[in-house]
């Protein structure tokens, strides 16, 4: 048998994926070969280190050396300098671009040194495709637990017990919701694991699915073990191609190995998963809608109650989860409750894990205790905010949510301090603006985007965000009123008391919470007509510089329509009227003469 | 593969495989750890490192040794003393031996990496390992 003493981990998530890392593995893998070494070095693919900005990574443990930005060619290179001559390959190590150090054990990363991986305990770390190694990482040993040792009480006293709550936005105590549907009794129950993921910018539930999809196996026959059913069903998005060929192959191999169908491990225990693909509509994240798409109905949302707790997938008992909420279970009841409540704010146990997104250095994927600032996430794990930049806001919750700004930098990040923002949790997605980001035209990009995905079922949702969106399109193309600003708040007040699901109900956060963090910039597009972020293209003027101006006449040829005038070495003027605001004097002009206002 | 039919056998199974991650959670680990590297460039193996190597980690498996961890590095310059092996112990300077057999190897275990005495073989360091 080998003994390795060496392993070279390579990120395999879609996004190093695309950036050719199965390239790299192939390169790493020949040339330990030719080094005749494979007894002692394993190459293996797993899932995101969360490091996305600096893809694609090789890992090598048990060092820990972190090499970014590796390309097939760089292959040959570490094998050679690194396992052969035991020398590391500088030129590969990340920088940090704070103190401009080369930082070669990942240990010692800015990025990762404040996060704690709970639900991604096994990304970047195993082999997602072998359940040898998730069972070396006591894979399957929760669930073996639950069914020798626990009774289906017992379970659910442990998940309530640790406090976790539901992942996929709303919060809602998740053993609670399992006792719930415990207790309906019927001849057939199911358990749900919502892998729609529709927030524009998140990948929490992808890259889960696709570092470690036997965690969300193990979660969901534990779940069905403590409600009584024996079906799970995992609804998942059809655009994610890598995760549903990991997902079911792990699948696969929990049936052959007798963890998935009848009698599990000799306890009479009966447990199989299917999956059904959505179509990628985002209302169908929306539960009794991703119920009904199961059921191959239309994609859309029914009232509630009844709950899906009480009638759900075919009228019957089903409990619907995340996949993060799903992918912290096993943990959960192998270190217990007391351990996970350790973990976090006062109301918010454990950890939550958000996609970083935007104009901040880091972009990738993270998990930190909640509790953690604001401040710490985008300086500290974040790397600050692009080209120096300032930072603006930051959007949490996707388009049902808000926008947090410096004011709330040092608040602790939990389900409830968002909700007081005026915010929510949402399933984590985290888009960071710079002063460069007009917040009138950020919400006017979510309100268009759920006027597309309003499923058109209730008029408040259908016609309000429409309306919605064409008043802020007014406002930023420099035809607002004072008026609009009330009817947006009057109108916003209307949805939100009407729709009848989340998503219309949540669909106006984002134009208040911008009116209220940036009310100043909405008067100035209207009563100033201007745009303070340089965004708005109707509102800009290009105005040249009497003094910067030397007449070298570079940009009158440039301007596509005539607008600008002037004779040779005399300062030249711009037209507005003529002006179609395309920006290629500003680009043309070598004496900074020409500003953007 | 064979359907595994009790939650014991499930814990075998772990046990036989938990060799697959161990060597990558110990990295998590690392700086709380001993670390034993062997020279494993072409003059080290050429003379058995190799087989030290493995020597070194069934007997370090079968003593149950959780606080060290064997990797391998390369050519750390000693040649004429191959196959050496670097042992460091947190906290404490690198430590390197030359000419390492098995029966050095064992004595190293079980005076040095259990007991923290040094035996003897040492080379006096001339060189800087990669971290430096
Ligand atoms: C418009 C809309 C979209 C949603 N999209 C998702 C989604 O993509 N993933 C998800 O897990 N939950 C989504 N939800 C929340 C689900 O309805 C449900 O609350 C959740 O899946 C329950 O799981 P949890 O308790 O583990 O969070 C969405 C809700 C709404 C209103
Ligand atoms: S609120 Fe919007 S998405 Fe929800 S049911 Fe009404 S129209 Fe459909
Ligand atoms: S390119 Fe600049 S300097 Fe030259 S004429 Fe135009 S504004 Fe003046």
């Amino acid at each position: 048998m080998a003994n390795y003493t060496m392993h070279m981990l390579v990120c395999s998530g879609t996004g190093c994926k695309s950036a050719e890392s199965d390239l790299i593995t192939a390169n790493l893998e020949k040339y330990v070969a030719e080094a005749n070494m494979t007894d002692e070095v394993q190459v293996l693919k797993t899932g995101c280190f969360g490091f996305c900005e600096k893809g694609p990574v090789v890992k090598i443990l048990p060092d820990n050396t972190f090499y970014v930005q590796v390309t097939p060619d760089d292959a040959e290179e570490i094998v050679n300098e690194h396992i052969i001559k035991g020398r590391k390959v500088e030129r590969l190590l990340f920088v940090d671009p704070k103190t401009e150090k080369m930082v070669s054990d990942s240990k010692k990363m800015d990025f990762y040194k404040k996060q704690l991986r709970i639900a991604l305990r096994n990304c970047g770390l195993i082999d997602p495709d072998n359940i040898d190694e998730y069972i070396a990482r006591d894979g399957y040993h929760a669930l073996g637990m639950a069914l020798t040792e626990m009774t289906p009480q017992d379970v659910i006293k442990v998940v309530k017990d640790s406090g976790l709550r539901g992942r996929g936005g709303g919060g809602f105590p998740t053993g609670l919701k399992w006792e719930i549907a415990s207790k309906n009794d019927a001849d057939q129950k199911y358990v749900v694991c919502n892998a729609d993921e529709g927030d524009p910018g998140a990948f929490m539930d992808r890259s889960i699915l696709e570092g470690d999809p036997h965690s969300v196996v193990e979660a969901m026959a534990i779940c069905g073990y403590s409600m009584g059913a024996t079906i799970g069903k995992v609804y998942i998005r059809a655009e994610y191609p890598l995760a549903i060929k990991r997902l079911e192959k792990a699948i696969e191999d929990a049936r052959e190995y007798g963890l998935l169908g009848k009698d599990i491990m000799g306890t009479g225990f009966d447990f199989d998963i299917e999956l059904t693909f959505g179509a990628g509509a985002f209302v169908c994240g929306e539960e009794t809608a991703l119920i009904h798409s199961m059921e191959g109905e239309r994609g859309e949302p029914t009232t509630k109650p009844p709950f899906p707790a009480e009638s759900g997938y075919w009228g019957k008992p089903t409990n619907v989860n995340n996949v993060e909420t799903f992918a912290n279970v096993p943990v959960i009841l192998l270190k217990g409750a007391d351990w996970f409540s350790s973990i976090g704010s006062e109301k918010s146990k454990g950890t939550k894990v958000f996609a970083l997104a935007g104009k901040i250095n880091n972009v990738g994927l993270i998990e930190v205790p909640m509790g953690t600032t604001l401040r710490e996430v985008i300086y500290d794990i974040g790397g600050g905010i692009k080209d120096g930049k300032k930072f603006k806001a930051v959007q949490t919750g996707g388009p049902s949510g808000g926008c947090l700004t410096v004011d709330d930098l040092d608040t602790p990040i939990d389900y409830e301090n968002l909700i007081a923002k005026g915010s929510m949790m949402g399933s984590g997605g985290m888009i960071v603006m710079d002063e460069d980001d007009c917040m009138p035209a950020v919400a006017k990009f979510y309100l268009e985007f759920t006027e597309e995905e309003s499923c058109g079922k209730c008029t408040p949702c259908r016609v309000g965000t429409k309306r919605l969106s064409e008043l802020l399109e007014l406002i930023t193309d420099g035809k607002g009123k004072m008026e609009h600003l009330d009817e947006l708040k009057r109108l916003s007040r209307v949805i939100k008391d009407t729709a009848l699901c989340g998503l219309g109900q949540t669909a106006p956060n984002p134009v208040l919470s911008t009116m209220e963090a940036f009310w100043d910039e909405y008067i100035a597009h209207i009563k100033d007509g201007r745009c303070p972020a340089g965004q708005c293209t109707n509102l800009l003027q290009y105005i040249i510089s009497e003094a910067k101006c030397v007449g070298c006449t570079a940009c009158v040829r440039v301007c596509p329509t005539n607008a600008i005038t002037g004779t040779v070495k005399k300062p030249h003027v711009i037209d507005q009227a003529k002006c179609i605001k395309c920006g290629a004097c500003y680009d043309k002009c070598k004496f900074e003469a020409i500003s953007k206002q | 593969m064979a359907k595994i039919k009790s939650f014991e056998e499930l814990k075998k199974i772990k046990d036989q495989v938990q060799s697959k991650v161990g060597l990558r959670e110990k990295g998590e680990n690392i700086d709380n750890l001993i670390q034993i590297r062997v020279a494993m460039a072409t003059c080290g193996i050429a003379s058995g490192a190799r087989e030290i190597m493995n020597y070194m980690i069934d007997e370090m498996t079968s003593q149950g040794i959780e606080n060290a961890v064997v990797t391998q590095t390369g050519c750390m310059g000693y040649c004429y003393a191959e196959p050496t092996i670097e042992v460091t112990t947190p906290g404490k300077e690198p430590v390197i031996y030359g000419d390492v057999t098995k029966e050095k190897a064992k004595e190293i275990i079980d005076e040095h990496v259990i007991k923290g005495e040094l035996v003897d073989g040492i080379i006096p360091m001339t060189h800087k390992t990669i971290d430096q």
